[in-house]
């Protein structure tokens, strides 16, 4: 058992886990952070996306050795306060991009680090960012415009995206 | 000097709507959105119960073999490890369903039907322990001959029989007879979320189920069965749901009984959690089917005769089997007048994993062939897609092979000229025709050897039509008898009961929606009850489409009454008096039981009357890219039109027609599971692909509305119709770009290469894939219980 520090939503947290333990376990086991999800558990759906650096990333082949000192963002930091969305997620919302659910949390974290890098509202640039994030309900149509009408509303308030 | 620093551009949530102006139309925001968006929604492997077990399954890797011994390794330490057998079970060791052949788990001695069948369970207090001790445990089996061809197995589930007029008759008339075989293979849920069920024992012996799951009373009377307990000691209560269609609908009970029997055994909550594998590997698929079609047809394409065959493979058990096999046949001519019809199915037992329910429940196999096998008569009448069609889609008064007389409701020719228009069908056919033709006349394609052309990329586009019945086949909703409630409660809530469950389709809006519109108060006003059975009335499971039509109009009535009741004692509106009712009066709730719609009915014994109260009707135009050296389609437009009734909310309407579509093009282009020895060999998601973003069309979605009098609301069902059209279309597209006709799908590079290069390049891919259809078994099924 090694202690690991780093950050969770600009918030510091330090565990005491073996090093090889998916980040993805620590966050929704150690950290009650259980917005991120499970899909497949070998990097092919994208449902534990999570955003190291800003940089999306597969949380279930990510080892909690490789986050020490490192700034990660979950689903549970994108809106500015309990009771409020951010850009993005009142997007989703209002054009039916989220479904059942599940593969939302990961679908937003890359649409997030994709309209950071200064994304657009082109569709074909929007297709290959999520195109690690497999989602089963909405044939994606809606979470392209979604992303779109994110990213048509100009880049978000350096620091203000994230509590 | 305070500097305010401008909040970033968010937006409060009030339940249920926000930032007024920004939303599309009058619909309100999904009411399950803002949990899901921000990460606070709890699925089951969210939720957390202190002291809780983890589960596991020892699974069978034979396909058909007897079970011998459960051997523990007696060097491992089992002090702290549950062992659940069959000799375990309270009840009857069956998973109740509509036979009672398959067993919650293999007893010592029994036959073993199936790869990854449950033969024992474990629980440990870790992952750790119970990964050792699954490996501490071997099953000993004693191997029997397995019978892996559906066509050849002598094992019938089921099997139907379909007739109108004289075909033989019809045949002798006809100017052209084609005739034509399809074949299609097993297709896999795939919902995000993997099965996952957490059983905690309760007071008296009883056990409470948490889970990701559609239909919360099947599980229930799983429950009652297998443990033998009374209505009040099982309970079963949904956790969000992250996709079912269809996947969700029997499977859960199987984890139910044994995340329950451990927590029994274990005297604490178990959590069975399945990984994808396990999911991949042992839970139900969509049913192969084989589907041989004989149409004649006179000179102008009008449709005299029918006959059609269908076999399907129905894996090791019964599960849903006849009423898959049921819908499949009764939808499989597609949506067509034709005076002499002959339609026999049968389902037949492999040892395969049981297929179950999947979005179209057989309708989308047997579309796909009916719809394939008219696009080739069109071609072999030298006729527009479009035009055939025309000619022969069905019109008000039409009959169908069921004898149903289709009195209203009837959109086909719409949707399809919809479509057609929006898509710029015909222009478009005759451009890829042209570029078709000169390719052939370069001699490049079709029946080049490979080779790279400047030009390698073929583009096409298809069309398709269907139908879709809306809820239970036949008489099964009046055998479901669903109650739904609404409930003034005495603190002035109005509280919504169902047990219809939001497995993303949106139910949690729409119900809603349609209550607060008959009461005549806002939507907010409108709360709706877990899907818990210990509150909520049985309302029917959460399939067939049925949901927004059966149970939405079930509330429409409740609501009514409520209504009448509270302003019959006010004297005011309700909306203006409720709360004073509540408090002067306390709570007010109506039950509203299912009443057969007005005229409509089905007779089970001779398997005629209406199939459907109602159908949906769904045009689909794909275009294609083909590219000639690879085999690889790319899907890039898809012009969807369906009529599913009155819309009740746009967004989520579009949202079922675009995710249906991206599913049915995932089955036509690269959805596959092979087999050896009958084990899916397709197990992971690194080798069972689904369509990503960059393989998912444009979907342009065109909302047809053509109402339904027996609801007051006017809705039809929209989950499975959008399923049963995208396949064709997209084979009818390749056709169209290359010149050859796909008949077994999924249309995966290497077919469309052994089709472009003439070799038969692909070996036999399924079981019997070599072999002819034999004729088919006798009329009759031996299924019992609601057809749906």
């Amino acid at each position: 058992m090694t202690v690991y520090r780093f950050t969770v939503n600009a918030v510091p947290v330090q565990v005491e886990v073996p090093g090889m333990r998916r980040l993805l376990d620590v966050l929704r086991e150690e950290l009650a952070l259980t917005g991120t999800k499970e899909g497949c558990g070998e990097g092919e759906c994208g449902a534990c996306t999570v955003l190291l650096d800003g940089a999306p990333v597969v949380s279930c082949l990510v080892p909690v050795c490789q986050v020490d000192g490192t700034a990660i963002s979950t689903v549970e930091g994108l809106a500015p306060d309990v009771g409020m969305l951010d850009d993005l997620q009142a997007a989703f919302l209002e054009a039916g991009g989220a479904q059942c659910g599940i593969c939302t949390p990961g679908m937003l974290m890359s649409a997030r680090a994709y309209l950071d890098g200064g994304g657009g509202p082109d569709d074909d640039a929007i297709r290959e960012a999520i195109a690690g994030n497999l989602c089963r309900c909405t044939g994606y149509t809606k979470i392209i415009e979604a992303i779109a009408r994110a990213a048509s509303l100009g880049p978000a308030i350096p620091g203000g995206s994230y509590r | 000097m305070t500097t305010r620093i401008e909040a970033p551009a968010a937006v409060v949530i009030e339940p249920g709507r926000i930032s007024p102006g920004r939303a599309r139309g009058a619909a309100p925001l999904r009411r399950d959105g803002p949990a899901k968006l921000t990460g606070a929604a709890k699925y089951a492997d969210d939720l957390v119960f202190p002291g809780a077990w983890y589960g596991a399954t020892i699974r069978s890797t034979d396909a058909h073999a007897r079970f011998v011994a459960l051997d523990l390794d007696p060097a491992f330490d089992w002090a702290s490890v549950v062992v659940v057998t069959a000799a375990d079970i309270p009840g009857d060791n069956i998973v109740s369903s509509i036979k009672s052949d398959q067993p919650i788990l293999v007893p010592l001695g029994g036959e073993i039907r199936h790869h990854a069948e449950a033969l024992a369970l474990l629980a440990a207090p870790d992952k750790a322990t119970l990964r050792a001790a699954r490996h501490a445990t071997r099953p000993r089996t004693e191997s029997l001959p397995p019978v892996f061809d559906p066509l050849a197995s002598d094992h019938v589930f089921a099997a139907y029989e379909l007739l109108a007029g004289d075909v033989d008759a019809g045949f002798a008339t006809a100017d052209i007879i084609l005739e034509g075989e399809y074949r299609v293979g097993h297709q896999e849920q795939l919902y995000i979320e993997n099965n996952a069920i957490i059983a905690v024992p309760s007071e008296g012996g009883g056990v409470t189920v948490h889970g990701s799951l559609q239909c919360p009373y099947y599980v229930h009377a799983a429950l009652k069965r297998g443990l033998a307990m009374d209505d009040r000691q099982a309970r079963v209560i949904q956790a969000e749901t992250g996709g079912g269609f269809g996947g969700k609908e029997e499977y859960p009970s199987v984890i139910s009984l044994h995340a329950a029997l451990l927590a029994g055994k274990a005297g604490r909550p178990v959590r069975m959690i399945y990984d994808r594998h396990e999911d991949l590997a042992a839970t139900t698929k969509r049913h192969p089917a084989i589907v041989r079609h004989r149409t004649g047809v006179s000179r102008d394409g009008r449709l005299i005769a029918q006959d059609i065959e269908i076999v399907m493979d129905g894996g090791a058990y019964c599960t849903l089997t006849p009423v898959v096999l049921s819908r499949g046949a009764i939808h499989a001519g597609g949506p067509y007048r034709c005076p002499n019809v002959r339609i026999r199915a049968r389902a037949t037992r492999t040892n395969t994993p049981p297929n179950g329910a999947f979005r179209g429940f057989g309708a989308p196999q047997t579309e796909f062939a009916a719809e394939t096998h008219l696009n080739r008569l069109a071609e072999a009448l030298d006729l527009s897609p479009l035009e055939i069609r025309r000619r022969n889609v069905y019109h008000v008064g039409d009959t169908t092979p069921t004898g149903q007389v289709l009195r209203s409701s009837v959109a086909g020719e719409e949707v399809l000229e919809r479509a057609a228009e929006a898509a710029e069908f015909e222009r478009l056919r005759a451009r890829h025709d042209a570029a078709r033709l000169l390719r052939a006349g370069s001699g490049a394609v079709p029946g080049s050897p490979l080779r790279t052309e400047r030009n390698r990329i073929a583009s096409g586009i298809g069309l398709a039509l269907a139908w879709h019945g809306a809820g239970f086949t036949g008489s099964g909703e009046v055998h479901l008898a669903s109650v739904a409630s609404v409930e003034l409660t005495a603190d002035g809530r109005i509280d919504i009961l169902v047990a219809s469950t939001e497995i993303g389709q949106g139910m949690r809006t729409i119900f809603p929606q349609l209550v607060a519109d008959a009461l005549g108060v806002p939507f907010e006003s409108v709360d709706i009850a877990p899907q818990d059975t210990a509150f909520v009335p049985d309302s029917g499971p959460t399939v067939a489409s049925r949901t927004a039509m059966v149970v939405g109009g079930l509330l429409i009535q409740a609501a009514g009454r409520l209504r009448a009741g509270v302003e019959g004692r006010t004297g005011g509106t309700f909306a203006a008096t409720y709360r004073d009712y509540a408090s002067a009066h306390g709570s007010l709730r109506i039950d509203q039981r299912f009443e057969p719609y007005p005229g409509v009915g089905f007779d089970d014994a001779t398997y005629r009357g209406d199939a459907y109260p109602a159908f949906g009707w769904a045009a689909c135009v794909a275009s294609v890219d083909v590219d000639l050296d690879t085999g690889e389609v790319h899907v890039r437009d898809v012009v969807a039109a369906d009529d599913i009734g009155r819309v009740i909310h746009p967004v989520l309407a579009e949202g079922q027609v675009e995710g249906g579509t991206l599913q049915a093009v995932g089955y036509a282009t690269i959805e596959e599971i092979k087999l050896r020895d009958g084990r899916y060999l397709n197990d992971r998601l690194a080798t069972y692909i689904i369509p990503t973003s960059l393989d998912a069309p444009r979907i342009t979605t065109i909302l047809v509305e053509a109402p339904f009098d027996g609801v007051p609301h006017g809705a039809k069902g929209v989950g499975e119709l959008p399923m049963d059209v995208g396949a064709p279309a997209v084979v009818a597209a390749i056709a169209a770009a290359t010149g050859l006709w796909i008949n077994d799908l999924p249309a995966s590079p290497e077919r469309i290469l052994a089709a472009l290069t003439g070799v038969d390049a692909v070996a036999p891919l399924r079981p019997g894939a070599s072999e002819p259809a034999h004729a088919a078994g006798s009329p009759g099924s031996d299924s019992a219980g609601a057809d749906r």
